[in-house]
């Protein structure tokens, strides 16, 4: 009895979904790369697929983390994108200018410099979305469209190419054996985890995103939250552009962070957080981002032809987004199924946070939620 | 139409506004802004470049002939900001028909007057099946169509990776024709947007479609009340849009002469620029097709300004378009908040 209880709770956890299709996405790699789970320790460094899906995953992972924060609300940025290109060049323009490029301090400084003006771009967002009233889709798509632009201005569309190893660090370096992108990310999540769960702070953002005008009635000042939000998400995608171009040494005003708003929604709605905002899973949002990484590893591992890519990304998202319909629940499973599930999904107070029992293969992930 | 809309604005507020702020309200206010930012611009471009030959009705008519995918586009999208949805797959549905096109033109070896039709009806039944979801399963129409972009622009890579070129030389007579206005020339292009525009405006200001578009736009809920058949209508104006889309690659195709995985990346952005530019208000319920008209003209006057300017690069584009974007944006969101005062 204990055993049969004890796998419902497991199979009722949101994240069991997300991590279930996780674990079978890795095992579909292991008949073609039977080494896929070993991890290699070379001149100090970890290296193997799973540090790989997690090192190349680490930018997506960060602009999810603040799209969750922002669907949770109720609300959708689609700038992230162009905050990455804008960030990145920024950064790399004010560091090429420099006499010494591995100038420590003139690093931290442009880093500091691309971050302000991520942060910029967010409360620009936040300004439109809360103080104006301008739905989010909308509000975000200017700069979306100009961030571009402003991108391009900054790099003269040209593509900066830069030497600086401080600056290499934080996309393409190794720190205590493991890629130090994944210590940001760590570090990230983890404020994030404990600022939403530990204080007020993501109830706050989840009575928002359930009802904004109600959430103002009692209190809450829903529209600093939300600016509050825009601003994060800004801020994680300025990190994540930092770290991209920091990988390739360059800003590409045009090409870098090109869709991965995109991908960015996906990682949150796989991760189990509903578009209609009003609640959030950290955890799963991570998973999520982690998945769609592991397709693409998949996908190039596998051997089917890498453009098949994107029908794969829309089948999940179509899949998803109608196993999370009611309607369509309701429809397929009969309608007592799908009002139960129905109930049980909205009665259930968001991510509960540590599961007792994650499988194994899946731990390391899990633990910064 | 026009009439019709605009008396009851104006009646029932007993207070007597002032002038001002009946002028305000009127809907026609956006697209009369965009009219004349259209003049304006214009004006500007002929005062600077009147010796570059920016005064020929030529230059004026290229607007036409270098955007009428784009105003096709539009066409479809307006239909879908009308009824308050949104539909992001344009561009992809755009780079999948001239990939779809040249693909059967030039390695299946099929007549055009066979591919024409049959990209249409692609199209349409892409738009048809995004709408059913969006109505049947109650799934945010942004995440519906955000998943026909990948899907679309996945399927073009299916297809090829590799751009292919038409060689075909219907296809390239079609491309070269010309038609003559006495001033100047349209290709046949320019022409089926003007008709599409045309047969769009009947559409939606004189047949019973067109006013559930814009009741459904305006208020789901009393539509339902009302008895407006909702689910078909929804239904009706994604297909639209997905035919508008098919019908936008198909002259885009004849406008470039090659099918490419990467054309039309981000137009859906272009177009929902256009329409915003355009007056129509993008909770729904309020707009004219006619606005987006000038939406079109005016993005693609920018381009050629920039043209003609000749040391400003191609990014200032997507600068101006955003900075445009914004202003006509805020000015909407000023209208609707004076409108419920």
């Amino acid at each position: 009895m204990t055993t049969t209880s004890r796998w419902r709770a497991l199979t009722h956890h949101q994240l069991f979904w997300p991590v279930a299709v996780l674990i079978l996405l890795l095992l579909v790699n292991v008949p073609f790369t039977p080494d896929f789970f070993s991890v290699k320790m070379t001149d100090g460094h970890l290296y193997g697929s799973l540090v790989s899906i997690v090192l190349f995953g680490s930018p997506l992972i960060l602009v999810a983390v603040g799209m969750t924060l922002v669907i949770a609300t109720g609300g959708i940025d689609l700038s992230v994108g162009a905050v990455v290109a804008i960030t990145g060049a920024l950064t790399c323009s004010y560091i090429s200018d420099q006499a010494d490029q591995g100038a420590l301090s003139g690093v931290l400084l442009a880093m500091g410099l691309g971050l302000l003006a991520a942060v910029v771009c967010g409360l620009w967002n936040g300004f439109l979305v809360a103080r104006m009233g301008i739905q989010p889709i909308i509000a975000t798509l200017i700069i979306m469209v100009a961030g571009r632009g402003v991108a391009q201005f900054i790099t003269d569309g040209q593509i900066i190419t830069i030497n600086s190893e401080p600056y290499k660090l934080i996309g393409g370096g190794y720190w205590l054996t493991l890629p130090f992108s994944i210590f940001v990310v760590a570090v990230v999540v983890a404020v994030t985890v404990a600022l939403t769960r530990r204080t007020a702070l993501g109830l706050l953002v989840e009575s928002v995103g359930g009802n904004a005008e109600a959430s103002r009635l009692v209190g809450i000042r829903s529209s600093r939250i939300k600016i509050m939000v825009y601003v994060f998400c800004a801020l994680c995608a300025g990190i994540a552009g930092l770290m991209i171009s920091s990988n390739t040494s360059a800003a590409d005003g045009n090409n870098a962070g090109l869709w991965i708003e995109l991908d960015a929604i996906l990682a949150v709605v796989i991760g189990g957080t509903s578009l209609l905002g009003g609640r959030f899973s950290i955890g799963g949002t991570v998973v999520g981002a982690l998945v769609i990484q592991t397709l693409t590893t998949t996908i190039y591992t596998i051997g089917v032809p890498t453009q098949t890519n994107l029908v794969f990304k829309a089948a999940v998202v179509i899949v998803v987004c109608l196993l999370q319909s009611p309607k369509f629940r309701a429809k397929v499973f009969g309608a007592k199924f799908g009002a139960r599930f129905g109930a049980r999904g909205s009665a259930r107070p968001a991510a509960a946070p540590a599961d007792p029992a994650p499988p194994a293969d899946a731990a390391p992930k899990m633990e910064v939620s | 139409m026009t009439t019709t809309t605009q008396s009851p604005q104006a009646a029932p507020d007993s207070r007597t506004p002032s002038r001002a702020a009946r002028l305000l309200a009127d809907r026609r206010l956006p697209v009369a802004a965009t009219a004349l930012l259209f003049l304006v611009m214009y004006g500007v471009g002929l005062s600077r470049y009147q010796f570059y030959g920016f005064a020929e009705p030529q230059v004026f008519l290229n607007l036409f002939i270098d955007n009428g995918y784009l105003l096709v586009a539009a066409v479809g999208v307006t239909f879908v900001i009308l009824s308050g949805g949104i539909d992001l797959s344009v561009g992809s549905m755009i780079g999948f028909t001239t990939m779809f096109t040249a693909w059967l033109v030039e390695r299946q070896g099929l007549p055009l007057a066979l591919v024409i039709p049959l990209a249409l009806a692609v199209g349409a039944f892409g738009g048809f099946l995004m709408g059913y979801v969006i109505h049947n399963f109650e799934i945010q129409p942004f995440i519906v169509t955000l998943a026909g972009l990948f899907l679309f622009r996945g399927l073009c890579l299916v297809i090829s990776k590799e751009s292919i070129s038409i060689s075909d030389s219907g296809v390239s007579s079609m491309a070269q024709a010309q038609v003559s206005l006495g001033m100047g020339f349209l290709s046949i292009g320019a022409v089926v947007s003007l008709v599409v525009l045309a047969l769009a405006f009947y559409v939606l200001h004189y047949t019973r479609f067109g006013r559930r578009v814009y009741a459904i736009g305006g208020n789901e809920q009393s539509a339902l009340l009302m008895g407006l058949p909702q689910g078909g209508t929804k239904i009706a104006v994604y297909t639209v849009s997905g035919f508008c889309s098919a019908l936008a690659g198909l002259l885009f195709t004849l406008y470039i002469q090659s099918g490419d995985p990467l054309h039309a990346t981000g137009m859906e952005l272009d177009a929902i620029a256009a329409v915003v530019i355009g007056g129509t208000l993008l909770t729904g319920g309020s707009g004219y097709v006619l606005g987006t008209l000038f939406g079109v003209l005016v993005l693609g006057l920018i381009k050629s300004l920039i043209q003609f300017e000749g040391t400003l690069s191609s990014w200032w584009t997507k600068i101006a378009t955003g900075v445009l974007l914004c202003a006509f944006i805020l000015i909407q969101r000023f209208m609707t908040t004076r409108k419920k005062a």
